[in-house]
């Protein structure tokens, strides 16, 4: 088995297994005021700190959160409605075409359905957004605008965004700004603090922590309005009894993460580029997707197109081969779309079908390179025959 | 577990986890799954290890093991791979059953589930369904519990084109089209064959009641299933030799009720073993065909007369009947003779529908056009029996290919004349139980002339 497909969900590290099974049978709700609950509150507050620490954050900007699509729906539906209730001229988003669902239905639902106005920023031919487009955006009526959401790094094609530098213009207006972190939280270096960011969101599966638990690092002058409500944890911001071992076993990821960031970034960066080129040598007119310059782009992440295949015979094909990946694209009932990120770079509709994304984490190794440098070249072989449906 | 019910908070898990246990508990069929009895192959369990690849030729787990073909499907290779096989999962009971096994067997199964609509809704609405997102589900599951791969493939183009454009097309010109048969014909053993092929699989495999024979020297010939209350070789008809070559119909052979196909996807943990079945178009969600197509034609009224050309009243559209159709003419007064009244022809012309009694239905003969074979064409007339409608009674008759300036066609004599035979349906010519082909009807030749309204 070659798995290839981390930014999917990377195994859980082995010290995040053992901080989770550690706690999973003790008792304790953290909100309790006897023994029990202040051994779990002090769980908490210990993961709060070690993930403030991770993420240059102080720990009351931790909310916890059961994901990254939680933490995103928070930060957009409760910045936006914060904002509006304070000035009902701002109902202007301002965000990219190339972010995850998470935010972009969010943002979706609020057009549709709080009166929002969207508008996607411009990006170039590697998804990226550019300050001056932003600037350009927010300027024609900063009055109007309720928040700017544009993620840190690409899910799809790892293409990581000018963050300090969007945030800096948002900043200059007043206007608070959220990232998606969730990919590019272990892999590039991401400081809540030096970001000038009002929220950013991180999750915990996607770093070797557990499922269901994620963060929305939330600055201390912000109060989104929440989307649960109930016995008022989290800075009454997200309601609901703490996840005591979730929350051990995603500190000890994030601790681990951010520690050995930069030694993971260079092995793992060496590692893609060796999968880049092996992939180049088989098939040599596949086009690499997203930002060719390792410094713009996420180090674990590779992601092609290949002319004339449907990304959906590739998976089967190497699935087949034991070797696992995403096509990266979104799917609706299981069907393939072509992919929003890859369409909005420019690319177009049939080559957007053709793409496969493979993504690399702590455990991959030069064999699974390996497995997929000698499986590639029959897969788009054969997938060519097969054709575009 | 009282104990448990009165801890707060930290309990919950332990609640969920007890009623998930006892949950496995009571169905044990989706941790082991026993082969059902009277099954093929039974005796091997396919399992699909990791590493067993599309187009490897290393030994399966199961090489040099016997393994058990179904009727006329490809045979197993002798070079102790197997067979590459994409079973077709509509997320209902057959094909699921189907698929199992396919994989009891011993092949190599992926299951694949065709997405027919690009914009499925969530829920059926009613019994019938292959195209929505929970049949889609549905299907998964199946896989899942069968331990096949499992994929979705988008044919929603392919089918709005070749399927539903044409039924609507046929309405329109006063035909009663087949969709089911067009969908074998044009999507499973097309659309799909064609990509399974370039993809490297050997055979599809469906859930559907027909049974393949191989003969002696390779040819293959399609019969109806071993149970004629099941038998769906009518809709397998359009199928020509190269599309049976690789075709496999686990359930073809099989004498079993629909409730002993039930009781063995219980036995296997299928879930969909009490899904009910589908009859209707899977892309009429509702059910509504004359809503459908009122959708897509428009509503143009028109008159109902009768054979003398004398109008009995109006309709909305010509497309909404079908010859022979008693219900639903909407005539306020009965006939002379107080006998009920039948569809007996279409006019899209001129939009006009004649009614008549029933003994004016009678045909004698037809003609049908766009012959498919099973194997080599007859050369001259034969007597057969026919079939003329999904569901439909055999009637003997005599058959003769034609060819006209328009093309290839067929001639069909009845030796006793019949009722109700409507343009744009198939006649399916059978040798005893074996297909020998498929034609579309195109016009037929009345006992007595229906058209003799004034021109």
């Amino acid at each position: 088995m070659a798995y290839l497909d981390h930014a999917a969900t990377t195994p859980m590290l082995p010290e995040a297994v053992r901080a989770m099974t550690a706690q999973l049978a003790v008792t304790g709700n953290a909100s309790s005021l006897h023994a029990a609950g202040r051994r779990a509150r002090r769980t908490v507050e210990e993961s709060r700190e070690t993930l403030a620490a991770a993420l240059g954050a102080r720990p009351s900007e931790v909310v916890f959160t059961a994901g990254g699509t939680e933490s995103d729906n928070l930060a957009v539906k409760g910045l936006y409605w914060a904002r509006r209730d304070a000035d009902p001229r701002r109902t202007r988003i301002l965000t990219s075409p190339v972010e995850h669902h998470a935010v972009l239905d969010a943002v979706d639902w609020l057009a549709e359905h709080e009166g929002a106005r969207v508008e996607h920023l411009p990006v170039d031919s590697f998804g990226r957004v550019h300050p001056d487009a932003l600037r350009e955006a927010v300027e024609r009526d900063p009055g109007d605008v309720a928040l700017v959401t544009v993620m840190w790094a690409n899910n799809e094609i790892g293409t990581v965004m000018p963050v300090r530098e969007l945030a800096a213009v948002a900043r200059e207006h007043g206007i608070p700004m959220h990232a998606d972190a969730v990919q590019a939280f272990g892999q590039t270096e991401v400081s809540f603090a030096g970001s000038g960011l009002a929220a950013l969101t991180v999750s915990g599966h996607k770093i070797g922590g557990p499922y269901g638990i994620g963060a929305l690092l939330l600055g201390r002058d912000h109060a989104p309005v929440p989307l649960l409500h109930g016995g008022g944890q989290e800075r009454q911001v997200r309601s609901g009894t703490l996840d005591v071992p979730a929350t051990a076993a995603f500190a000890a990821a994030g601790k681990y993460a951010a520690e050995h960031r930069e030694e993971f970034a260079r092995e793992v960066g060496a590692l893609r580029d060796e999968l880049v080129a092996a992939v180049r040598e088989a098939v040599p007119d596949a086009i690499l997707g997203g930002d060719p310059d390792p410094a713009g782009r996420l180090p674990a992440n590779a992601h092609f197109s290949f002319p004339g295949c449907e990304g959906d015979s590739l998976l089967l094909l190497l699935d087949a081969q034991g070797i696992e990946c995403s096509t990266g694209s979104a799917c609706t009932a299981g069907v393939a779309q072509p992919s929003h990120v890859v369409l909005a770079t420019g690319t177009g509709p049939d080559l957007a079908r053709g793409t496969l994304r493979f993504s690399l984490g702590h455990t991959s190794t030069k064999a699974d390179v390996a497995a997929l440098a000698e499986a590639i070249g029959p897969a788009v072989d054969r997938a060519r025959t097969a054709g575009l449906s | 577990m009282p104990v448990l019910r009165l801890l707060p908070c930290a309990g919950c898990l332990l609640h969920t986890t007890c009623d998930r246990a006892r949950l496995f508990r009571s169905r044990p069929g989706l941790r082991s799954r026993p082969p059902g009895p009277g099954t093929p192959g039974s005796a091997a369990v396919a399992v699909r290890a990791s590493g067993i690849a599309l187009g490897n030729t290393a030994p399966g787990p199961y090489a040099g093991t016997a393994m058990n073909d179904f009727p006329g499907a490809p045979a197993t290779p002798r070079d102790g791979t197997r067979l590459r096989v994409l079973a077709a999962m509509s997320g209902g009971v057959d094909s699921a059953v189907a698929a199992a096994r396919a994989a009891e067997a011993g092949h190599d199964v992926t299951g694949v589930h065709l997405a027919l609509s690009a914009n499925p809704k969530s829920f059926r609405t009613g019994a019938r369904g292959c195209c929505t997102i929970e049949d889609s589900h549905d299907a998964r599951r199946a896989a899942d519990v069968i331990g096949i791969p499992f994929y979705v493939w988008d044919l929603a183009e392919r089918f709005r084109e070749d399927v539903v454009e044409d039924f609507v097309a046929e309405y329109a010109a006063g035909r009663t089209p087949n969709p089911c048969l067009r969908c074998n014909e044009k999507i499973k053993f097309a659309a799909l064959l064609d990509k399974a092929l370039a993809l490297g699989f050997d055979a599809v495999c469906t859930g559907h009641y027909a049974t393949v024979v191989v003969k002696d020297d390779g040819s293959r010939e399609l019969h109806r299933a071993s149970d004629a209350a099941k038998d769906q070789s009518y809709v397998l008809g359009v199928l020509d030799e190269r599309q049976l070559a690789h075709a496999m119909f686990p359930l073809g052979d099989t004498l079993t009720t629909k409730d002993e196909i039930r009781a063995e996807a219980e036995r296997r943990g299928l879930a969909v073993a009490s899904k009910p079945d589908s009859h209707d178009i899977c892309f009429i969600a509702d059910g509504d065909t004359q809503g459908f197509l009122a959708k897509h034609l428009g509503t143009a009224e028109g008159d109902i007369v009768d054979e003398s050309g004398a109008r009995l009243g109006s309709h909305e559209g010509a497309y909404g009947f079908t010859i022979g159709q008693r219900k639903g003419l909407r005539i306020g007064h009965p006939a002379p003779d107080g006998k009920p009244r039948y569809v007996l022809d279409i006019s899209p012309v001129d939009n006009t529908v004649t009614v008549g009694p029933q003994e004016a239905l009678d045909v004698t003969a037809l003609t049908a056009i766009r012959p498919r074979w099973c194997g080599t064409p007859p050369a001259g007339p034969g007597t057969y029996t026919a079939q003329l409608r999904a569901h439909g009674g055999e009637t003997e008759v005599r058959a003769e290919p034609v060819e006209s300036p328009d093309g290839s066609g067929l001639h069909v004599t009845f030796t006793e004349p019949v009722r109700g035979v409507a343009p744009g349906q198939a006649v399916v010519l059978y040798d005893g139980t074996r297909v020998v082909g498929s034609a579309t009807i195109a016009t037929t030749e009345r006992a007595r002339p229906a058209e003799a309204r004034p021109a």
